[in-house]
């Protein structure tokens, strides 16, 4: 098995502070996991950041301009499992640049992929036939339509002009504790791990960790849940909601730069909350997707079904005709708002960005949001290593900034909607025009989506169209068109905690819900030798969206990180 | 004996390609690009000929716009002691880069010279060949597998060819391109990233080498292949056999 002896640690004083040395770790006997030729390398840097996302790299950024304002040097190392900066970044995306005017002002000069202003902005409902125009609920003024994956990647070269030091490629699939269960460090896979399981680690140790993970973060959730996170910061459950997503390259007369849409109704039904949404970017690109809350109801629910439908409405149909699809990706994102903000600092490091949950549900905006997150936990974190502070005070910071005020003023609508479509569009209507968050109460989520299932016996089947191959199109299609690709030769990075579930309770009691809400195929249920429904687990067509780790019933699928650099290549999602 | 590795910077293999709306070629901008597969296979060997002691010094090789020498540190990463990036901007095609390489290799004098067999965009399968042709040096193309005679001055090559494999020996120096099969290229690890940082990448340009770039190539038109027709069932052998003869006239 293998005796592990304690790094020996090396206490140096230094002007700025004690600094931790780790001088080797020491492994004998032989594990079988380990190659013979090294031991785990590990390196050292003052902040580890795992995620180059809008909240991970503006930490990066603001941690580096903090260094240079007070002539202090901080090393600063950004991993990231997605092969390229971007790579696993999406969002619809009407870019509100208030955290990145506060962050980078001269942005406008510096060529940020920024340059679509919203020129107009619509609300519609739609019905199965109809499209009807309502008063807009949004205030875009100032806003702009982006391609999120093309901002980070600008943000990533930002950062490296900085100094900061990047690494696509790997993931931390690893926390790493010491004896006293504080945070010290993350292992990274290396990439070329065998399905026989060897394969050789990399630890990245900080004095500090910030976890930009994104929605429902692998690594976030583990500590979340080890810290009690949630219990300590008073809030509720998060709640989530999916959103898949295409580009498409339009015809040239039907492209109008700027113009926004979004709308409720059709093709989801009143107890299902969602919508769907349509932005015009530049070169003749749009961006058209929907959003599915995860608390739905009925385990028949296909949300990327829903989405080849919505192509085929009536008001969609002339736009898309004669264009074609460039992207296409989904990713979850948080609907939890002010309730379910966890307190967000643990022992060794905070948590910044969507893996904590500032999403803005009314605006549905949470770029904004992650990004000042982000810069309060680097002033935090800066204050911790130079000043001698602790990082509480990022807590504290996130109260008093203007994340806090617009997501208390925002609280109330997307929790009216438990009651329905129209009792939640009342309360929107209430809250937008009158109320503006002024209500003494605050609502509470229902049950956390992976309960909010009805078992398949008290639902009825939905049935899909076909795909026509025009608008809309089968999975493996749209899988192609997100550059998905992962190692094959590696273990599935989707485990089971129980492996007899799916066949004992998701297949009989649920009718396979996992096979519908993936957006990737990675579900199915094949006839085995016996001509039984066994769960096969196509692990390769990930696209990292979290859905399952989210909806499955019995909580039995966990989502953990593969192999850095697998996973879906979006460059202008 | 010095290993010279020419590696090229293209668009990843995952990548799902589509030709620009100009139909001028494909479109690269916003596209994840990376180290040609062969290439990565080509630096593979070096590598592992500089491991068994065969070799002294693997020199990574790249030549195009600023944005190689991010291939040139992944090949660094992966173990390539030193770097040369040839800068130019234009279109460079095979017989181009082969004058290059042959200038290069009048400054370097490796005894090797290993390249991938083709790049996964233009799938040329040219520039090795053509530089052993101007260096008058041998040439084992689609090498599946390369042995080393340091004392003799000789490697066996084994090419994969049409009718099975064929083996050849070379006299050192010589061009040796590299196939699927040869070996299974390693990833950098992320201590090699950070050391491939220091080490060194010279520039050159094409002036200094004494080059003109002159293409003797024009790309005229860039177009997507004819989309596949669906397939028809036919009733009987005889409807086949018509329309084997009078539609598709293979018969």
């Amino acid at each position: 098995m293998g005796i592990r002896f304690p790094a020996v640690w090396v206490e140096v004083s230094v002007p700025s502070g004690p600094r931790l040395v780790l001088e080797r770790f020491f492994h004998l006997g032989g594990l079988r996991r380990f190659t013979s030729e090294s031991a785990r390398e590990s390196m050292e840097y003052d902040v580890v950041i795992v995620g180059a996302g809008p909240a991970g790299l503006s930490a990066a950024i603001r941690l580096k301009q903090l260094c240079l304002e007070k002539g202090v040097d901080l090393s600063v190392c950004v991993v990231e499992k997605g092969a390229e900066v971007g790579a696993h970044i999406l969002s619809g995306n009407v870019f509100e640049p208030r955290a990145l005017d506060e962050l980078l002002p001269q942005w406008k000069h510096e060529e940020a992929p920024i340059s679509v202003p919203v020129s107009s902005d619509k609300f519609w409902f739609l019905t199965k036939s109809h499209a009807i125009s309502l008063p807009c609920p949004f205030d875009n003024k100032g806003n702009y339509v982006i391609s999120l994956s093309q901002l980070v990647r600008w943000m990533g070269m930002k950062a490296e002009e900085l100094g900061v030091e990047i690494y696509p490629g790997f993931a931390a699939s690893e926390i790493l504790y010491d004896a006293n269960d504080k945070v010290i460090g993350i292992a990274t896979n290396d990439m070329g791990v065998a399905k026989d399981g060897s394969k050789k680690e990399n630890y990245q140790r900080g004095r500090l960790m910030l976890l930009s993970e994104g929605c429902r973060g692998s690594l976030s959730e583990k500590i979340m849940k080890k810290y009690n996170l949630r219990e300590k910061g008073h809030a509720q459950h998060q709640t989530y909601a999916l959103g898949i997503k295409e580009v498409w390259e339009i015809e040239e007369g039907k492209h109008n730069p700027g113009a926004v849409v979004h709308t409720l109704g059709w093709p989801l039904d009143q107890k299902t909350y969602g919508g769907s949404f349509l932005y015009h970017l530049k070169d003749r690109q749009i961006a058209i997707g929907i959003v599915v809350a995860l608390n739905y109801h009925n385990p028949f629910l296909n949300p990327y079904e829903e989405f080849q439908k919505l192509k085929h409405h009536p008001a969609i149909i002339p736009l898309l005709e004669g264009g074609s699809v460039l992207e296409y990706g989904a990713r979850t994102l948080n609907e939890g708002g002010y309730q379910s903000i966890p307190y967000p600092v643990f022992p060794g490091g905070a948590i910044i960005g969507c893996s904590a949950g500032f999403l803005n549900v009314p605006k549905i905006k949470g770029t904004h949001t992650a990004m000042k997150s982000g810069m309060l936990a680097a002033e935090a974190t800066f204050g911790v290593l130079h000043e001698g502070s602790n990082m509480e005070t990022y807590w504290d910071a996130l109260q008093k900034s203007w994340i806090w005020e617009e997501l208390y003023r925002a609280r109330n609508y997307r929790p009216a909607f438990e009651y329905g479509l129209i009792p939640g569009l009342a309360m929107s209507a209430l809250e937008h025009y009158i109320l503006k968050g002024r209500l003494p109460f605050t609502l509470k989520h229902g049950k956390p989506d992976h309960e909010a299932t009805k078992v398949a016996k008290l639902c009825s089947p939905i049935q899909y169209p076909k795909p026509d191959g025009v608008l809309s199109f089968d999975v493996p299609t749209s899988l192609h068109r997100s550059n998905t690709n992962h190692e094959h030769d590696q273990p599935a990075h989707l485990c089971l905690r129980d492996p007899k579930i799916p066949e004992l309770v998701n297949l009989p009691d649920y009718a396979a819900p996992e096979s519908r809400y993936c957006p990737a195929r990675v579900y199915e249920y094949i006839p085995d030798e016996k001509n039984q429904l066994k769960l096969q687990i196509n692990a390769q067509n990930c696209l990292h969206c979290k859905a399952c780790d989210i909806k499955d019933p019995k909580q039995n699928i966990e989502w953990t990180v593969p192999e850095g650099g697998g996973g879906p290549g979006y460059s202008v999602m | 004996m010095k290993i010279m590795v020419a590696i090229k910077r293209v668009v990843d293999y995952a990548v799902k390609i589509r030709v620009k709306p100009d139909k001028t070629g494909v479109e690269t901008q916003n596209v994840k690009m990376s180290m040609n597969p062969f290439c990565e296979i080509a630096l593979e060997e070096a590598l592992r000929i500089k491991e068994s002691g065969l070799a002294s010094e693997v020199v990574a090789v790249s030549m195009g716009t600023a944005q190689c020498v991010d291939t040139l540190r992944t090949g660094l990463a992966m173990g390539a002691d030193r770097g040369i990036h040839v800068e130019a901007t234009g279109a460079l095609y095979p017989l181009s880069v082969a004058k290059l390489l042959k200038a290069l290799v009048e400054v370097e004098k490796p005894g090797l010279l290993i390249l991938g067999k083709q790049a996964i965009d233009d799938d040329c399968n040219q520039t090795g060949q053509m530089v052993a042709g101007l260096l008058g040096w041998p040439q084992g193309t689609f090498a599946s597998k390369v042995v080393l005679d340091k004392e003799n001055q000789v490697a066996t090559v084994d090419r994969e060819v049409d009718g099975g494999l064929e083996t050849l020996s070379l006299d050192l120096p010589a061009v040796i391109t590299t196939d699927l099969r040869l070996n299974q290229p390693r990833y950098a690890t992320l201590p090699n990233i950070m050391k491939a940082k220091s080490k060194a990448i010279k520039k050159f340009t094409p002036q200094e080498l004494n080059v003109e770039i002159k293409s003797d190539l024009e790309v005229v038109q860039v177009t997507e292949p004819p989309k596949r027709k669906a397939g028809v069932v036919v009733s009987s052998v005889d409807e086949l056999l018509d329309k084997l003869k009078n539609e598709a006239h293979v018969i």
